[in-house]
């Protein structure tokens, strides 16, 4: 590892500095007491505008972003590209629904999507649901940081023989992130993605100038690319996209933006803003980062076109692809700079990991803590509760990273955006309508979950040789009923099928004449702002009729 | 039921922005027009070397950004 002195140098000065800002962070903004979830949690709910943009940018486009998106376009072509429709749509959807979110739980105090599902359907059962729901699927999604960090080190040759020594520099990483985010809670990461987003520019700007001037232009990379494809036996790669995939691609990217805004972490990064201003100018604002993303992700094509192959993957035989653009960095920036963009890599794992692993640690504390364990808590033992339940999650994620196969750190991820998507009836519609009634819910839950996870059974990998949770794309031949080569993406699929279930139950419950719960939120609480005040305590149970459409009669 | 009748503790007089504007219907143009396979699934006409495919969907994130700037201009609360 003696040539790739200087990147690790690099790589580990700049992490150090990071995790002094992450230490530094908790007397940032620094509150009266911080001793409440709101503070630990949420920041404060004091986000402004820039504060935000970094945040949030920070917070949804992660290390995966990095690394397994341009490795998808490196091994399947156009099929990856689905990031950047899906990242074009979230922000639209977050500017109409996310924003009322963000009233709703500036009004009752609301730190979690199951806290507002709580009061909205005044059901714990189905409050419990969607938390056990938002940390099962953030899970997989911090390993994934993981994967990114690991790809990067392997790039260096930080390697070991043992699956110990292979695992010990992340290890160490995330027991400093763990630290800091344990001190400082969302202030670290909010600190710490300036400085991570700033790196991630500058290599990003300098990749897509100076890369296509070494590989021949942009056409030639293209065309490199499309050669690579025809040689392939795979007939649906190539750099446009096939009959066969392009639903795959529109239900993914479609599904993937409605899982993402559904996403605890995204939530989070949410409800830290200050005002709905604040939230609905970063909706114009953060979309930069998308034209960043689909620049990244085009460095898969440059990968090809500069003959990089990518590294051994951890079983024998197989290769990891997460290492393509690690690999393109170390062949044609000069060692100093590659480790810049390394750091830029890790510590966008970080960002990430840490907004998820408050969110999920949140999730625990608020709809599983507080409602089943302990009652009466106060929010100092609430933000206590909290901060250990984030070691924990890390401790879950390293885990994950250490005992699984790397390799599937992109359907991981996908199969977490299934699972994510189940939430859509009760938290996203439940923004607009009460209609639903809570067992409805709760069945369309069962039957998504249950569809979801048999449809992913179903799909099998040929590249990786499994036969079981090979990937997102569902071939529709496996109903018995159709005839078709198409495939599409399964969260769509159970979620269609979730409403559906939702929807009927909630007619025939109805008809039954079975009680439903009440709605503790009122319909001006949908557009509450800045200092409007809290509602103090729990309002009493309304009556069910009156709040069949939270939306308020149009002005005229 | 009507928007005066509020019901919460504390809940102040001030009259809020609704977002019940029909500027909000603009949203929906970045939500579809992304996916449209369609309209952009070509390697010609090239644009600097990049196919359709891949400068026209980055040209929708344009699309994006201009049709929430818009909405958001238009519905902001006045003061």
């Amino acid at each position: 590892m003696g040539d790739h002195v200087t990147e690790i140098v690099v790589f580990a000065f700049l992490f150090l500095l990071v995790s002094g800002i992450g230490f530094f962070a908790a007397r940032w903004r620094a509150p009266n007491d911080m001793g409440h979830l709101d503070e630990w949690g949420l920041g404060g709910r004091s986000f402004g505008g820039w504060v935000t943009w970094f945040l949030v940018g920070g917070d949804l486009y992660t290390a995966y972003t990095f690394v397994a998106v341009p490795a998808l376009l490196f091994g399947a072509g156009a099929a990856g590209f689905f990031a950047v429709p899906y990242t074009i749509i979230i922000y639209p959807l977050v500017f109409l629904v996310l924003v009322r979110l963000w009233s709703v739980s500036h009004r009752h105090g609301f730190v979690t999507p199951a806290d507002f599902v709580r009061s909205r359907f005044q059901s714990p059962t189905l409050a419990l649901l969607i938390a056990i729901t938002g940390i099962v699927a953030t899970m997989p999604y911090i390993a994934l940081q993981l994967v990114g960090i690991e790809a990067v080190l392997k790039t260096m040759g930080v390697t070991g023989d043992s699956a110990v020594a292979r695992h010990l520099p992340i290890i160490i990483a995330f027991a400093i992130l763990a630290a800091y985010t344990y001190q400082s809670g969302l202030r670290a990461p909010a600190l710490i993605a300036f400085v991570k987003d700033t790196l991630i520019y500058i290599v990003i700007l300098v990749a897509i100038i100076y890369l296509p001037y070494k590989l021949g232009g942009w056409g030639s990379i293209f065309d490199a690319a499309q050669k690579k494809f025809d040689g392939t036996p795979n007939p649906n790669d190539g750099i446009v996209l096939t009959a066969a995939n392009q639903w795959q691609y529109i239900t993914l990217a479609l599904g993937s933006a409605l899982a993402l805004f559904l996403y605890p972490h995204s939530i989070t990064g949410v409800l830290a803003g200050r005002n709905r201003d604040v939230i609905k100018r970063n909706m114009s604002a953060l979309p930069a980062y998308s034209l960043l993303l689909g620049l990244i992700a085009l460095l898969g094509f440059m990968a090809i076109a500069a003959g990089v192959k990518p590294l051994p993957g951890a079983k024998a035989g197989s290769t990891d692809s997460n290492t393509v653009v690690p690999l393109l960095f170390d062949l044609h920036f000069p060692a100093w700079f590659a480790g810049v963009a390394f750091a830029a890599i890790g510590i966008g794992a970080l960002v990430p990991a840490a907004i998820m692993s408050i969110a999920a640690a949140n999730l625990f504390t608020r709809n599983i803590y507080k409602e089943y364990l302990k009652r009466d808590a106060t929010p100092a033992q609430e933000a206590s509760v909290s901060k250990i339940a984030s070691l924990v999650v890390k401790v879950g994620a390293v885990a994950c990273i250490v005992f699984l196969d790397p390799q599937f750190s992109i359907d991981l991820q996908l199969i977490g955006g299934v699972i994510i998507l189940q939430t859509l009836p009760a938290v996203a519609l439940g923004i607009y309508t009460r209609w639903f009634h809570r067992g409805g819910l709760i069945a369309g839950w069962v039957a998504g979950m249950g569809l979801g996870t048999w449809m992913l059974y179903q799909i099998p990998n040929a590249a990786t040789g499994r036969q079981h949770f090979g990937g997102s794309a569902f071939p529709l031949e496996k109903f018995a009923f159709i005839d078709s080569k198409t495939t599409v993406y399964v969260g769509l699929v159970a979620v269609a099928v979730n409403l559906a279930v939702a929807a009927l139950v909630t007619l025939a419950l109805r008809a039954g004449k079975v009680p439903d719960g009440g709605d503790d939120t009122n319909p001006d609480d949908y557009f509450a702002d800045e200092g409007d005040p809290r509602v103090s305590v729990p309002a009493q149970p309304t009556s069910t009729d009156s709040d069949l459409d939270p939306a308020p009669s149009p002005k005229v | 039921m009507s928007d005066q009748e509020v019901r919460a503790e504390g809940a102040p007089a001030v009259a809020r922005a609704k977002d019940k504007s029909p500027w909000n219907w603009l949203l929906f143009l970045p939500i579809v027009v992304p996916l449209l396979t369609p309209l952009f699934n070509h390697d010609s006409p090239r644009v600097a070397g990049f196919p359709m495919f891949y400068w026209l969907q980055l040209l929708f994130i344009v699309l994006g950004v201009s049709t929430t700037t818009v909405v958001y201009q238009m519905t902001k609360k006045r003061r």
